[in-house]
């Protein structure tokens, strides 16, 4: 009995099933068209709903009654007989003059830019980044109820091609999305800094691919032991608001509540945003960049090997 | 004398510390055969095939395939061996070639064989004309077809089939012999195989074991089962309204004899030689023979025998049995 000679490969075997699931994905029009649709949905409605740029606008002035304003005259310099008078007029008029002035300013110094519709469509790069990699890591939950997973065990591939092979998904399907929201977002008046240019693209695909390693290998991890969807999809319910919320997706942690600033400065999430919208919207202020990404691959590296460590255990058991 | 391709030494399975799987079952399966396991669903026929295609890994004992032990050297057995498993496993978004290719992938044939082999057992499964059409456009015998071509694909030196008909109509059940049948003819393939139907087993099968509860019952091939319930059946009828049990008894061979309601059950060895003695013996004291039949032992007997009860959800409605799996698989932590 002679033993066939076939050497069962990683790279082979990582690639095939990797190609398996972007097959998949490719070949499902529908859910290409969602995958778009859904970033250009949140984009479009919190993003232009949520304009707090127009708050600034001196039409939101227009009906300001300031009563007039009497000073002693002695207050002045030099001092006077008598009282002066302002004319609350003049002030309201003044000061609707100066209101979109002030306005630009506060957004400046609150959002770092002027427009806040920019500033929320990178935090939108964050939150899909999120979810499709929970999502997408879930997948396994199917591929063990319908059988492939078991078939796929049974057969020498590598078990990390098949451990891999959902995390790069994940990453690729993510880095697809983000790709998708950042056109969108130009289309729809995203405002890039002068400082952009397409070394800035790797450096955000290279962040998105951080978050999405470390969180697609611990969804694995989770989901590998599930027989049922439900078990994964409560985890995901569960985090998925406080992770969005308490960061910097919305609105600067700056103005939070001490707390929601303690989860938000170990939530990955705003430090993706804050290098995403340093590599696109803001002037790139290189030590706060440094900084996201050593978080960033902290945290990719601490959760990839937990979540790996756990989904081969699982595999080899 | 032909070698042991698998070899098994009181091979367990506990779940979660208290379900016992399989139990402490020994068996060996020769080069060249086609061994059955046979039994009810939840026997332990999967868990056995599962552990020995290294999925799951035993509480207990020892098994080897080709030589290679499942526990210490599971991936050497991985690549020896082709699977069948009882669901359809093939991705139904992908084409049938798709599929096929992707397992090639995962067992490492090179490219170029792959291609070759891929559409040579598309050819051997007639699935040819459907091979560029998504899997979930294909019937259940065809899904079998295709997962039997993807078992094949690295050429393996034994094939795993988990009830490799079930749910299938008898005409794809035919089918799916023939190929089985002829896998064994032309590559010379050894084959494991899990069945509840009896008439599977007696069919196709060289040697069976019967297994219940996790545990062998007895092992033999359909014949020698057969004829361990000492020989055939025969039912003989006379006009006369007399008992003529110690008559029979008394002829040759004649094993036992029960009367019931003016009917004789005769168990014997050699039917064909005892009969015409039997209506001798009748015929020589004036009686008249009304009523005569002679009847081989099926496995459906030879179950009853071995384990007390009639084989359990033989003729089970698909829905039942989708059921009962998932509960098992559940059992089984998945």
């Amino acid at each position: 009995m002679s033993v066939n000679e076939y050497k069962p490969s990683l790279t082979r075997g990582l690639w095939a099933l990797t190609v398996r699931e972007l097959k998949k994905w490719l070949k499902d029009p529908m859910m290409l068209l969602m995958f778009v649709l859904q970033p250009l949905i949140w984009m479009g409605l919190l993003g232009k709903s949520m304009n707090i740029s127009a708050l600034f606008t001196s039409v939101n002035l227009t009906n300001l009654i300031i009563p007039n304003i009497t000073i002693p005259g002695s207050f002045a310099n030099p001092p006077v007989d008598g009282v002066i008078v302002i004319p609350g007029t003049l002030l309201s008029q003044s000061l609707q003059e100066m209101f979109s002035g002030i306005g630009s300013k506060v957004m400046q110094n609150t959002f770092g830019i002027t427009d806040y519709f920019s500033y929320m469509a990178v935090g939108m790069v964050s939150m899909i980044v999120m979810t499709t990699t929970m999502f997408s890591g879930m997948s396994i939950v199917w591929d063990r109820r319908l059988g492939f997973l078991s078939k796929v065990i049974s057969t020498p591939v590598p078990r990390a091609a098949i451990i891999f092979s959902k995390v790069l998904n994940s990453t690729l399907r993510a880095i697809f999305q983000a790709t998708v929201i950042l056109a969108l977002g130009y289309i729809l008046g995203l405002q890039v800094s002068s400082t952009f240019t397409l070394l800035n693209l790797l450096g955000i695909y290279a962040a998105v691919f951080l978050l999405s390693v470390g969180l697609s290998s611990i969804f694995l991890a989770l989901s590998i032991r599930s027989t049922r969807m439900e078990r994964p999809m409560q985890v995901v319910n569960l985090i998925m608001m406080p992770l969005m919320f308490a960061s910097n997706i919305f609105f600067p942690t700056a103005m939070m509540p001490g707390w929601i600033q303690a989860i938000a400065r170990v939530n990955p999430l705003t430090y993706l945003t804050d290098a995403i919208r340093q590599l696109t919207i803001l002037p790139l202020d290189t030590s706060t960049l440094i900084m996201d990404f050593t978080y960033l691959s902290v945290f990719a590296a601490l959760l990839a090997a937990i979540g790996i460590m756990l989904s081969w255990r699982y595999l080899t058991k | 004398m032909s070698k042991d391709v698998i070899k098994t030494e009181g091979l367990t399975k506990v779940f979660n510390k208290n379900l016992t799987a399989v139990d402490h079952v020994t068996f060996s399966v020769k080069e060249g055969e086609i061994f059955g396991f046979l039994g009810p669903n939840g026997a332990g026929k999967t868990t056995t095939i599962n552990m020995l295609i290294t999925v799951l890994r035993p509480t207990e004992g020892r098994a080897s395939v080709l030589g290679y032990d499942i526990a210490k050297q599971a991936n050497e057995v991985r690549r020896v061996i082709g699977v069948v498993p009882q669901e359809y496993t093939a991705d139904e978004d992908l084409t049938g070639y798709e599929n096929i290719i992707l397992c090639a992938d995962l067992y490492g044939v090179p490219r170029e064989i792959a291609k070759k082999r891929a559409l040579e057992l598309l050819e051997l499964v007639e699935l040819t004309e459907f091979k560029d059409k998504r899997v979930e456009t294909y019937s259940g015998g065809m899904r079998r077809r295709l997962e039997l071509a993807c078992g094949l694909i690295n050429r393996p030196k034994v094939l795993f089939l988990d009830e490799p008909t079930l749910g299938l109509d008898v005409q794809t059940r035919t089918a799916t012999w023939d190929y089985i049948r002829h896998l064994r003819r032309e590559y010379g393939i050894t084959l494991f195989m899990t069945t509840h139907y009896l008439e599977e087993a007696d069919a196709l099968c060289d040697r069976i074991a019967i297994i219940d509860h996790g545990k062998i019952i007895v092992t033999g091939s359909p014949s020698e089962l057969k004829d361990s319930l000492g020989g055939d059946i025969i039912t003989i009828a006379i006009k006369e309204n007399v008992d003529v049990t110690d008559i029979i008894r008394s002829v040759e061979n004649v094993k036992e004899v029960k009367n019931e309601n003016g009917a004789y059950l005769i168990k014997t060895e050699a039917g064909e030689v005892t009969t015409p003695l039997i209506i001798e013996a009748l015929r020589k004291k004036g009686y008249t023979v009304a009523k005569l039949s002679l009847t081989e032992p099926t496995l459906n007997e030879v179950y009853l025998e071995y384990t007390g009860k009639a084989m359990r959800n033989t003729e089970e409605s698909k829905e039942a049995f989708r059921a009962q799996r998932i509960t098992l698989r559940r059992a089984r932590g998945g």
